[in-house]
């Protein structure tokens, strides 16, 4: 099996589900993702595992990655779906494969995606109460904050 | 127990006990809440993040290059082959052909490192059963000679940083030949004495068999990996099954169990020292001349473009997600740490046990938190 026919099995069956032509992944409107996600996994081609669920700050968009694979047929495909900064919400996976759970969250966590129907969308890494999403671009590195300097050490102190 | 306490009219309640973050079995800093009936573990939800460094974030902010000492960091047990599944992400983003003695040398230390790795889980797991300081001191004095040869190579004895973007840091020191050979010859033996001390073992036996029953179509749900799979019957093993570097020339099995349970999965680890050790004895034998020293530059710019490469890991199978914009540095760094998605499936074992029993079924998983925390 090989990219493009799996593309083209997956025109045939949601004729305008597929957002944009890859050369090496599959990109689905973000409505269509859970259909597109189920037909993957019980159709014959088999996709019965969530590998990995990555997220990318593109700035005016996030884009989130799933790794699929298919044991039988010895494929793994890159997912993708393209999030607009204004409507960071998509519907979860973690009904079809458990491993979403804790995926999702973390990328929950990271870069402030709302999974919609997630059984407990909390925060995984980070502590609760964090408000910021720390592998977003433009997000303030502590590295570079500074003590006032009356705060900081003083020697002998 | 409900039935016993609704029958004689007796008033109960669950209770609610925190397992760590401060605990010695939960090796790491892993706080489990688990709620209690009486005995019986009615539910379990870890809490992780103890130990987050945010090692992606930092990925970001430095060269390819130099994120390989951070790698180390992650699976602190297993360095070589972190370090070997972040390289092989590099080269294939950037499209790199090793030399055959590459692979053969990152093949010999990555084994290497996989039994070491092997020996301190088996290890702490007696311990943990109770199993009091003998077989964790036993595979500990084996582990070491592991660790004294990657001193000589490397200069350090946990965190290594031997693997480069196109080779390695140095060749393998003159003596190495012989030090590897005596060594499978050795660790043979020895795994024959792990076999009579621990594994048919009857107290051994009946505190892991049969608990913390993991399900292969469970395994594969929570995406499961490494031995952990392997003990629940599923035969698969990336070496073997979609091939890196040159595993394909190589001979070995990939050892499976029966029923998925705590001994399942002790007996995994223990067979795959054996097949580890085949490897590095095919490989010491057919190394090939050459230089196997890196002659990449320091600084380099990747194509715009991604690489998604996984690699087999002493717990599982490690993935680099890497996206490139171009520049001197990753845009994007994800780390897909086996022990996360083997911590997961826990709360779904552990339904129904004792809370003695949840000590065997965590040592079992072999978790690091390094990993899991990022």
């Amino acid at each position: 099996m090989d990219l493009n026919q799996l593309v083209q099995a997956v025109r045939e069956k949601f004729p305008d589900a597929v957002a944009e032509e890859r050369k090496a992944a599959l990109v689905v409107k973000k409505e269509s993702l859970r259909a597109v996600a189920q037909f993957l996994k019980t159709s014959e081609l088999a996709f019965q595992n969530l590998h990995c669920v990555s997220g990318v700050d593109w700035k005016d968009k996030i884009e989130v990655v799933y790794h699929l694979y298919s044991f039988k047929h010895r494929f793994m495909l890159t997912l993708k779906v393209f999030l607009p900064m204004e409507d960071l919400a998509v519907e979860t996976l973690s009904g079809l494969w458990e491993s979403a759970n804790w995926l999702e969250r973390e990328t929950f966590d990271l870069f402030g995606v709302k999974f919609l129907n997630h059984p407990d969308l909390r925060r995984i890494l980070n502590p609760d109460e964090w408000t910021d999403y720390p592998l977003r671009k433009n997000f303030d590195r502590p590295d570079f904050f500074r003590l006032p300097q009356s705060e900081g050490l003083k020697a002998g102190g | 127990m409900t039935e016993i306490i609704a029958k004689e009219g007796l008033r109960s309640e669950e209770l609610i006990v925190n397992m760590g973050p401060q605990h010695p079995s939960t090796h790491g800093v892993l706080y489990l809440e688990l709620r209690l009936d009486g005995e019986i573990v009615v539910d379990c939800r870890p809490h992780i993040g103890y130990l987050h460094r945010s090692c992606e974030k930092i990925a970001e902010n430095r060269t390819y290059i130099q994120f390989v000492p951070f790698t180390d960091r992650l699976d602190y047990l297993g360095s070589m082959n972190n370090n070997l599944g972040y390289v092989l992400a590099v080269e294939k983003l950037l499209n790199l052909q090793v030399n055959a003695r590459v692979s053969y040398v990152r093949t010999i230390i990555a084994e290497l490192n996989r039994i070491a790795s092997h020996l301190v889980s088996l290890g702490t797991f007696a311990q943990d059963l109770g199993a009091y300081a003998t077989p964790m001191f036993y595979c500990f004095r084996d582990r070491e000679k592991i660790v004294e040869l990657f001193d000589e190579i490397c200069g350090g004895r946990l965190t290594y940083n031997y693997m480069r973007i196109g080779g390695v840091q140095t060749e393998l020191p003159a003596h190495a030949d012989k030090y590897i050979k005596d060594f499978i010859k050795y660790e043979r033996q020895k795994l024959q004495e792990y076999n009579e001390l621990l594994t048919y073992n009857a107290i051994f036996l009946s505190r892991t068999k049969k608990i913390g029953i993991l399900k292969p179509e469970v395994a594969i749900n929570y995406s499961v990996t490494g031995p952990m799979l392997r003990a629940s019957g599923v035969k698969w093993d990336v070496r073997k099954d979609e091939p890196y570097m040159l595993y394909d020339q190589f001979k070995f099995d990939v050892p499976i169990g029966k029923v998925g349970d705590s001994w399942d999965r002790f007996k995994v680890r223990l067979d795959e020292i054996g097949e580890s050790l085949k490897i590095v004895e095919q490989a010491i034998q057919g190394i090939p001349a050459g230089n196997a020293v890196a002659k990449v530059n320091k600084v380099f710019k990747a194509p715009p473009s991604e690489s998604y490469m996984r690699t087999e890991n002493p717990r599982g199978e490690l993935g680099f997600y890497l996206v490139s914009d171009g520049g001197l540095k990753p845009y994007r760094n994800k780390i897909r740490s086996p022990s996360f998605s083997n911590l997961a499936v826990l709360p779904s074992i552990v339904r129904g046990l004792n809370v003695s029993d949840m000590v065997c079924v965590l040592g079992s998983t072999d978790i690091v938190m390094g990993e899991i925390d990022r």
